[in-house]
């Protein structure tokens, strides 16, 4: 049996109000492709966070032993420094510095005082070499493409010695001809005697590279497969990912949807397009048509960069994309919102999922963020009415049972849950028709999805319509009357709520997936 | 919790506090001549372009931070315009005034433009805006002083001058009766509106807060006016100057607490993502708080030349900073989103009695500058350690 290179024992890490990993062993012998597979939010970025320092030690509990010892890494330097390096999925490339400024950037080479330049980019163009890319080194970080980008990033990787290779979702951006290249590098490193952990969504990419593969589900190891040994069929790994029993953590709700043909639909949309703001050769919504029933939970199913937030967006008065084409009809009637304020006022909300970044404004009370998408009912000739504000605010603290001492309490301060809680009262206080919830319950804890739940039943209980985006898939089936599965940015699947199953939901993405591998 | 509710009120109040200090500080330094009628009068009118300028750079703060670079140059060209209008074409006084504001609004909405529309960065803009408007005010000065001494109305209007004060309608010897009675007025309008509001939320059952707290800040308030009212009628009564800032304050004051314009700037400044999420138009929330600091800018600049009753090319220099640094030491944020007209005129009183204090203690002009730089500094330091939970050194 080879070395072990890499063992993390019983790594448990809480957030506030969240146990984001539980228990979590991981172990990586020397020179094999380990992959880590789960769903979203399941913990593996969490746990490469520890890996890397990130999450510095002594904010979680457990050991990491690496090359027999065990490590105490205070900051992402300290692992580096032992030859852990982590390419994030997000890259992190300066456009407008060059490829070897980019490569040695922190680990700048030369004298203190002064960078040598020949040195950088002598050594820059040796490492390009290894990753097989043939731009010069002086040319800039913008002008090459993404694929050639994370190249760049392996290549920064190894001019820091690395030992251990950690990608998140290294491909999530790269069109199939790069990925296969990505991939194929990969293995070639292995030859050369590289451990490599690899973190995908993309099974087919995990069965052509990966070794072993340890399955992490809601923040704890289900089990570790071996390529030589174990069954690693797609379908196995999903069940693994998924296999989890529902009980009751959804309420129930009777059936609300309309059942009078003429006036059932409350909204339709028909070969809607959407491309890439600022690459405007990609599609990132394809040709996608839908609809929504009054009183129906509706859910869009997809990976992350399927282009559900994308599509959701585009709908809502173009707050996203560029070159948007396609119809959209509310109560029979086409419309065209072309921006934020005409959508609010044909009766649709878009409640963001990032609460945080394009949701709240944590620096404000809860009264001020609840009123302010609508505050049109709240003031006389622009003039606020105070009381009336803080009466609107109550009401639905009072409604959503949002927990805070009071209303001017800032937003910042509030739990995720809660947080969440403010953001669906000020929709609701727009007084819309239709809601898109766009991962209504990410990072809250079970209870506050529960009471989440509950609201969107009341919500469609009123006759509102709701669209539901969610990676969760036990909560799309448990909560929608209808699903639909996005993938690459179209819709390839509508199933009914009832005959639903985490299985055949997956097989959509990944037969849709391989159909396009294979057509390339 | 006893303990964390007095630190609390220390936090909310501290400029004030230290407003109080300083002010002792002076008074003791200058055996109590920073507290003379003449003195109180002049720091109105001394400081009454930073007031008005102070109100408009806060709504640009607002957004997010962005300051207004070209506020001085801008002050002096419509002084400029305005003087060259009334002494050279012998424009009427009211048409001049209006042509004023005009022209003030222009400069603002051309660089509102730039800024909300075309997304060029503000402090590029007002830097070009900065250069531009002096240049062009030395153009139409053709770098000569035009003196407006003979504009008697003007300078009656907008002065902080020699006679330049609300007469006195009931000729008191020695003591502005006028003056006085505006001030009682005031604390019976004051604390009727304060009664009005208590019963009010209290009829509808809304939270009221500490009577004891209300009354507290009703009665300071009150005995605040009366004193600065009592002070200004021992000299010569209130300086026309006042009531323009008093308007600005008022006016500004209400916008930015009651009305959904004002709520819109605060949104745009704390989260401007969320807020062009909300369906509010962000760009005209840009365009209108530079719109609006040409707008003040011309006010000011009509306030300047009539107390210096004449216009020169060197006029409104480091006015800007002036207004910029009474923003930040009054509490606005300098991210944006947090700030407001009563915080940043204290700001402006605190520059204004350091000013006026080291003055009177003979202190010069260079030393004036550092004290006013530090405290500056340390009222910024203050602002983003304690936004930081106390941590004074950032994380890396």
């Amino acid at each position: 049996m080879a070395k072990i290179l890499l063992e993390m024992r019983n790594i448990t890490k809480t957030f506030p109000g969240v146990k984001a990993l539980d228990q979590v062993n991981l172990q990586v012998e020397e020179g094999e492709i380990h992959a880590l597979v789960g769903e979203n939010g399941a913990g593996k970025s969490t746990l490469m966070n520890v890996l890397s320092g990130i999450y510095p030690y002594g904010s979680y509990e457990g050991d990491i032993v690496y090359d027999g010892e065990i490590c105490e890494f205070h900051q992402i330097k300290d692992s580096e420094h032992k030859g852990i390096v982590i390419i994030h999925q997000e890259l992190a490339l300066i456009p407008y510095m060059s490829i070897g400024e980019n490569m040695f950037l922190g680990n700048e080479q030369g004298k203190s005082y002064k960078i040598n330049w020949n040195e950088t980019y002598a050594k820059a163009a040796k490492y390009l070499k290894t990753v097989g890319l043939k731009e010069s080194p002086e040319v800039l970080i913008k002008d090459i493409g993404v694929g050639k980008q994370q190249l760049v990033e392996i290549a920064k990787a190894l001019a820091k010695n690395a030992k251990l290779l950690i990608l998140d979702e290294p491909t999530a951006s790269l069109n199939e001809e790069d990925s296969k290249a990505l991939l194929d590098l990969l293995l070639q490193f292995k030859k050369d005697g590289m451990t490599s952990i690899i973190i995908s969504h993309k099974l087919n990419e995990i069965s052509y590279v990966a070794d072993k593969i340890t399955v992490i589900r809601d923040g704890t190891t289900i089990e570790t497969l071996d390529k030589a040994t174990d069954d690693v069929s797609e379908q196995r790994i999903i069940k693994g990912m998924v296999g989890r029993e529902i009980n009751d953590r959804f309420p129930k709700r009777d059936k609300q949807i309309v059942t009078d043909e003429s006036e059932r639909v409350m909204m339709e949309v028909k070969n809607w397009n959407v491309d890439h703001p600022i690459y405007a050769e990609r599609k990132v919504v394809n040709d996608v048509s839908l609809h929504v029933c009054k009183g129906e939970v509706v859910g869009i199913y997809g990976l992350m960069g399927a282009g559900r937030t994308e599509l959701a967006m585009s709908l809502f008065g173009k707050s996203y994309g560029s070159n948007i084409k396609g119809q959209l009809w509310i109560n029979g009637k086409q419309v065209h919102l072309n921006t934020v304020q005409e959508a609010i006022k044909h009766k649709l909300a878009y409640v963001t999922e990032d609460r945080k970044g394009n949701g709240l404004i944590l620096s404000n009370p809860i009264r001020v963020n609840t009123t302010l998408a609508n505050l049109g009912a709240i003031s006389k000739h622009m003039v606020i009415d105070r009381d009336m504000e803080y009466h609107a605010a109550e009401t639905y603290r009072e409604k959503l049972k949002t927990k805070c001492p009071t209303v001017e309490q800032n937003v910042g301060n509030l739990s995720g849950g809660n947080q969440q809680k403010v953001l669906l009262a000020k929709w609701m206080f727009a007084d819309p028709d239709i809601l898109i919830l766009d991962e209504p319950t990410r990072g809250i804890d079970v209870g506050a999805k529960y009471e989440i739940y509950c609201i969107i039943n009341q919500l469609v209980a009123e006759g509102k319509s709701v669209i539901m985006i969610s990676s969760e898939l036990p909560e799309i089936i448990g909560m929608c009357d209808r699903i639909y599965i996005m993938n690459e940015g179209k819709i390839v699947g509508e199933v009914n709520g009832e005959d639903a199953s985490q299985e055949s939901i997956m097989s959509h993405i990944v037969s849709n997936t391989r159909e396009k591998g294979e057509q390339k | 919790m006893n303990k964390a509710k007095t630190l609390e009120l220390v936090k909310k109040y501290t400029m004030i506090i230290v407003l109080i200090l300083v002010t002792s500080f002076f008074a003791w330094r200058s055996d109590g001549a920073i507290l003379l009628p003449m003195n109180v009068s002049s720091l109105i009118s001394q400081n009454a372009y930073v007031f008005i300028l102070a109100t408009g750079m806060l709504l640009c703060i607002l957004t997010g931070g962005n300051i207004d670079l070209s506020v001085g140059s801008v002050v002096c060209f419509v002084g400029a315009v305005g003087a060259i209008l009334m002494q050279t074409f012998h424009v009427n006084v009211f048409v001049t005034i209006l042509a004023m504001f005009v022209v003030g609004a222009l400069i603002g909405a051309w660089q509102g433009f730039w800024i909300a529309f075309v997304r060029i960065p503000p402090f590029i803009v007002t830097l070009a805006g900065m250069l531009i408007f002096r240049g062009l005010s030395n153009a139409v000065l053709d770098g000569k002083t035009i003196n407006i001494k003979s504009q008697e109305t003007f300078v009656k209007l907008f002065g902080g001058g020699a006679n330049c004060y609300i007469p006195d309608f009931f000729h008191g010897n020695g003591f502005n009766i006028t003056c006085m009675v505006a001030g009682v007025v005031a604390v019976v309008i004051y604390v009727l509106l304060q009664v009005k509001n208590y019963i009010s939320r209290k009829k509808k059952g809304y939270e009221t807060g500490n009577l004891a707290g209300i009354i507290a800040k009703t009665v300071a308030i009150c005995a605040v006016i009366l004193v600065f009212c009592y002070k200004l009628a021992l000299h010569k009564g209130i300086p026309s100057v006042l009531v323009w800032v008093l308007v600005v304050v008022l006016v500004y004051g209400f916008i930015t607490s009651n009305t959904t314009v004002g709520r819109h700037f605060y949104a745009v400044g704390g989260n401007e993502k969320a807020t062009k999420l909300s369906g509010i138009n962000t760009n005209r929330v840009y365009f209108l708080a530079y719109m609006n600091m040409g707008f003040l800018s011309a006010l000011a600049g009509m306030v300047t030349i009539a107390r210096m009753t004449a216009s020169q090319p060197t006029l409104g220099t480091n006015y800007e900073m002036d207004a910029i640094a009474s923003c930040f030491i009054g509490g606005a944020s300098a991210y944006g989103g947090i700030g407001t007209v009563p915080g940043v005129i204290i700001g402006a009183f605190l520059m204004g009695v350091i000013n006026l204090g080291m003055f009177l203690m003979g202190a010069n002009a260079d030393l004036q500058k550092i004290v006013k730089g530090l405290v500056l500094l340390a009222a910024v330091i203050f602002d983003v350690v304690s936004k930081r939970g106390g941590k004074f050194i950032a994380k890396n």
